[in-house]
């Protein structure tokens, strides 16, 4: 690629012909186009609808008993459940990936590397095992639930606290015992599955992987609030995400708190992916294969129009796939065992395509 | 002014950079040479915030870096490293635009993209300002990164080896824009450079750096010396006068 050739003499920082062909002509939009902005908003468009008619799909389709007699709507209120619970993780995994593959300065990691899933595995498989299936069946409930997103905010401000404030704050070393411990904590999750009868281990096993199916209306008053409000703190904190993905150097030079700034967005991050996890199991791959397509679609690098377009691909790709599992092929198969089969494929195809992220 | 005083850092035991101490005069280019690894970066770094020093203390414009609010620094200080990660899906004029960060806080106004266009064209990066940065060469985006710390229109301009990547004549461009910015608008550049010629070229001021220390301090023709710079780079080194003033021969 050659550069161009444009003026021998370069203009003068305050001739006035730099000012006269600004602000009207140019102008820093997140797009680099009219074009790709309209394709941005079509594409947005077409998403949520998607994600609405899946939705009409999931409450009115297949519905055992007809519009008009009175019981259709407590049908209804019970399919609510569920799509609200996909509502919160798609909320949950979509922003928090975003915005921790950006305060990472790395777009192929996804929180999970913090360890809240095998947290997660190990408080219910450590349940199961030392109190036994009638205790596990009993873990459940507002109690449990709070316990265990407790139990994993706890422990990411710990990782947080003493690895990032600390004289050596470093976020690589960080990311490297967060893995540690989780691997340390799946381990012995392992170990105590290895004893366990197959009856308990069946029952827990049900449990263990990522489902709608798994959140229980009791606990979205707490879920939602917090949910709500980490999301709409992270969007708000969009222009300076913005800044802080031009890596630590560039953000301090331009004024932006790095430690920070970076300290609070894995907070919010934490508390999205504690209330995620805690109230429908581990999705690992999801997060990242709406953040990756999120910045495939997007054609952007601004956080403003990044979130709501991963939020859409994420609640987009939950309602449907349970909606054509469900409805449409009769399956009883969950289905994030079948989004973890397609994100793995759709990422390698695009690492293959294009040979880079 | 910047003023150094008892700087130190310490990479390892034998790895020392400092005490430094010096003033470095308000308006006008002040160029470091010096042997590799000689403390020039780190100095610079130091400097612009971006690398806590162990002890001593450094002001710019009387402001202590260590203990300013960080946004504060950001409208008087800036600095441009030698290596920048770069993301993708980000556009020169949006890179640029980034300099008036500390300024709007992201909400651009007017005035900044004005400020913005001049500093594209300026930098000749007008036709390149809606490629995306990895679709530049290296010298292109190390121009878009300049772009981006002159458009913060601090008094106090920072950079590590600004002439990484250029061909001879965007160095020779670079460094006339400099040149310009240092004296119609009173900026405060330092830099860090390896070409001595260039260094001698431009800078009011050169400031030689060797095994962590400051070997010496003064404007061209104090320093433009055989027997000095022979020593300091350990190379045979005569000077001549060329046509633009004193050119150094090895």
């Amino acid at each position: 690629m050659s550069a161009p050739v444009s003026r021998p003499v370069p203009t003068h920082p305050d001739t006035p012909a730099g000012l006269q062909a600004g602000p009207s002509a140019r102008t820093s939009g997140a797009f680099r186009s009219a074009r790709e902005a309209r394709r941005y908003r079509l594409l947005l468009g077409a998403l949520f609808a998607l994600g609405m008619i899946a939705t009409l799909g999931l409450l009115l389709f297949n519905n055992p008993v007809s519009v008009d007699s009175p019981s259709f709507i407590p049908v209804v209120k019970r399919r609510v459940t569920a799509v609200a619970a996909m509502f919160i993780a798609a909320l949950c995994h979509s922003f928090a990936t975003v915005a921790f593959q950006t305060v990472t300065n790395n777009r192929i990691i996804t929180p999970s590397l913090l360890g809240y899933e095998a947290l997660y595995t190990a408080i219910n498989t450590g349940a199961m095992f030392f109190f036994g299936a009638a205790a596990f069946v009993g873990f459940i409930g507002v109690g449990s639930f709070v316990l265990q997103m407790a139990a994993m905010i706890v422990l990411s401000l710990l990782l947080y606290g003493w690895l990032l404030a600390g004289k050596y704050g470093n976020l690589h070393l960080m990311l490297l015992v967060g893995i540690i411990i989780g691997t340390g904590m799946n381990a012995a999750s392992g170990f105590m599955r290895r004893l366990m009868a197959p009856s308990e281990f069946d029952l827990l096993q049900s449990r263990l992987i990522g489902s709608v199916t798994n959140a229980k209306a009791d606990y979205f008053p707490i879920a939602v609030p917090l949910v709500l409000a980490a999301a709409l703190a992270l969007y708000l904190f969009s222009r300076r995400l913005n800044v802080l993905a031009l890596g630590r150097d560039a953000a301090t030079t331009l004024g932006v708190n790095c430690r920070a700034g970076i300290f609070w967005t894995l907070v919010l991050v934490a508390v999205l992916m504690s209330v995620s996890t805690s109230l429908i199991g581990p999705l690992t791959f999801f997060g990242f294969l709406v953040a990756m397509l999120a910045y495939q679609a997007a054609q952007t690098h601004d956080h403003r129009y990044v979130f709501p377009m991963a939020f859409a691909i994420g609640y987009g790709i939950l309602t449907t796939a349970y909606f054509l599992l469900y409805h449409v092929l009769h399956s009883q198969t969950v289905v994030s065992v079948v989004i973890e089969l397609f994100g793995g494929i759709i990422f390698l195809s695009v690492i293959l395509r294009k040979r880079s992220l | 002014m910047i003023e150094i005083r008892n700087a130190r850092k310490s990479y390892a035991a034998e790895v020392r950079i400092g005490p430094l101490n010096i003033d470095i005069p308000k308006a006008g280019i002040t160029s470091l040479i010096g042997p590799n690894g000689a403390g020039k970066s780190t100095t610079l770094l130091m400097i612009g915030r971006l690398l806590n020093m162990d002890e001593g203390q450094i002001r710019v414009a009387n402001m202590d870096v260590r203990s300013t609010k960080s946004d504060d620094l950001a409208k008087i200080l800036t600095i441009l490293r030698q290596e920048n990660h770069f993301i993708t899906r980000l556009t020169v004029r949006q890179l640029v635009g980034f300099g008036r960060f500390p300024h709007s806080k992201g909400r651009l106004t007017r005035e900044d993209e004005a400020i913005i266009s001049k500093n594209i064209d300026f930098l000749e990066l007008t036709e390149l300002e809606s490629r995306f940065l990895d679709e530049l060469s290296g010298g292109q985006r190390q121009r878009a990164y300049v772009a981006m710390v002159l458009c913060q229109e601090t008094e106090y301009v920072l950079l590590d080896e600004p002439l990484n990547n250029l061909d001879i004549a965007r160095a020779v461009q670079m460094m006339d824009h400099l040149r310009r910015a240092a004296d119609e608008f009173g900026r405060t550049i330092v830099m860090v450079l390896h070409d001595i010629n260039f260094a001698a070229k431009y800078s009011d001021r050169i400031c030689v750096m060797k095994d962590g220390q400051i070997a010496a301090f003064g404007t061209v023709p104090e320093i433009m010396r055989a027997d000095l710079l022979t020593d300091i780079f350990e190379t045979k080194i005569e000077i001549i006068d060329g046509p633009y003033g004193p050119i150094a021969v090895y």
